[in-house]
């Protein structure tokens, strides 16, 4: 009786991995992150960009409002590119632009805004680059679409307007 | 009275010292177990990205509240997922990877068994 099985259990066991290693040839080998599922807030503490005063996460984003926050920085080349998109979109009064300034010199990033614009109702500072860890950033720009005091999309990289299209219809 | 002050102080500074050299192998060994997201093929310990860097002090911080080695992994999971860790636990993902070895070295023994010691 064993004669016959383990021939057979030998053939099947190399049938089955050959499809699980052919299957996940088909895969792709560059690490994507996860940008769609949706994650709930993280709390933290910061501080103020303008008053320098201490925030608390609470009382930046509210229940029932929008909010696009957008990680940015004025070394950061990508963010000039992207900033006149940010300025469309905070013209848009459903939505509530926030930005949290990563690892800036307070002097370049007030130089940064005056040159360029602010489109953020309220922007709070990452000195150390932990809170944007909090919100599993990978780094500067990137923008995290809020509903309902709920992640529902991030966006790593530059907005582009293909990009801005998808924001306009996921928060009519 | 001057000899029992200095046995004082050193008494009191060892046990610190130690302490600290076991929360730094303590965070190294952390830091070399979570993969720098965007620097792919290094360690945050090996890294000096941006990222890296705000990790490290990240670690530090969980470390100073008192967060055990596995929260702090299970903090970064949560954060971005299974990928941040260089050792993955037991899932629907990794299971294969656990269990072809036993597999492989159970059929290997079976056929072992049977054509040289069943044989004789």
């Amino acid at each position: 009786m064993i004669n016959k099985i383990l021939p057979y259990s030998v053939i099947i066991i190399f049938v089955i991995i050959f499809f699980i290693f052919y299957k996940s040839l088909e895969d792709s080998k560059i690490y994507t992150p996860d940008t769609y599922s949706k994650k709930d807030l993280p709390v933290f503490n910061t501080k103020d960009f303008f008053s320098g005063e201490n925030v608390k996460s609470s009382s930046i984003f509210e229940l029932d409002k929008i909010y696009l926050l957008n990680i940015w920085s004025s070394w950061c080349v990508p963010c000039r590119q992207e900033h006149s998109l940010l300025m469309n979109l905070s013209s848009d009064n459903k939505l509530n632009v926030i930005g949290m300034n990563y690892k800036d010199n307070l002097k370049n990033a007030q130089n940064f805004l005056k040159e360029l614009g602010n489109p953020y109702k309220e922007i709070f500072i990452d000195l150390d680059g932990t809170t944007a860890i909090e919100w599993g950033a990978y780094g500067v720009p990137e923008s995290f679409l809020i509903i309902n005091n709920e992640i529902v999309k991030k966006y790593i990289g530059p907005l582009n307007q293909k990009l801005i299209d998808e924001i306009n219809l996921l928060i009519e | 009275m001057k000899v029992l002050k200095f046995f004082l102080i050193i008494i009191l500074f060892l046990p610190i010292s130690s302490l600290d050299a076991e929360e730094y192998e303590k965070r190294n060994k952390i830091t070399k177990n979570l993969r720098c997201l965007i620097c792919q093929g290094q360690s945050i310990y090996d890294s000096d990205s941006e990222f890296a860097n705000s990790l490290k002090i990240l670690v530090d911080k969980k470390l100073s509240e008192g967060l055990s080695e596995d929260q702090i992994y299970e903090y970064f999971k949560s954060k971005y997922g299974e990928w941040i860790l260089y050792d993955p636990g037991l899932n629907k993902n990794t299971y294969i990877l656990w269990l072809l070895p036993l597999l492989i070295f159970l059929v290997g023994g079976a056929i072992i068994y049977k054509s040289f010691i069943v044989k004789k």
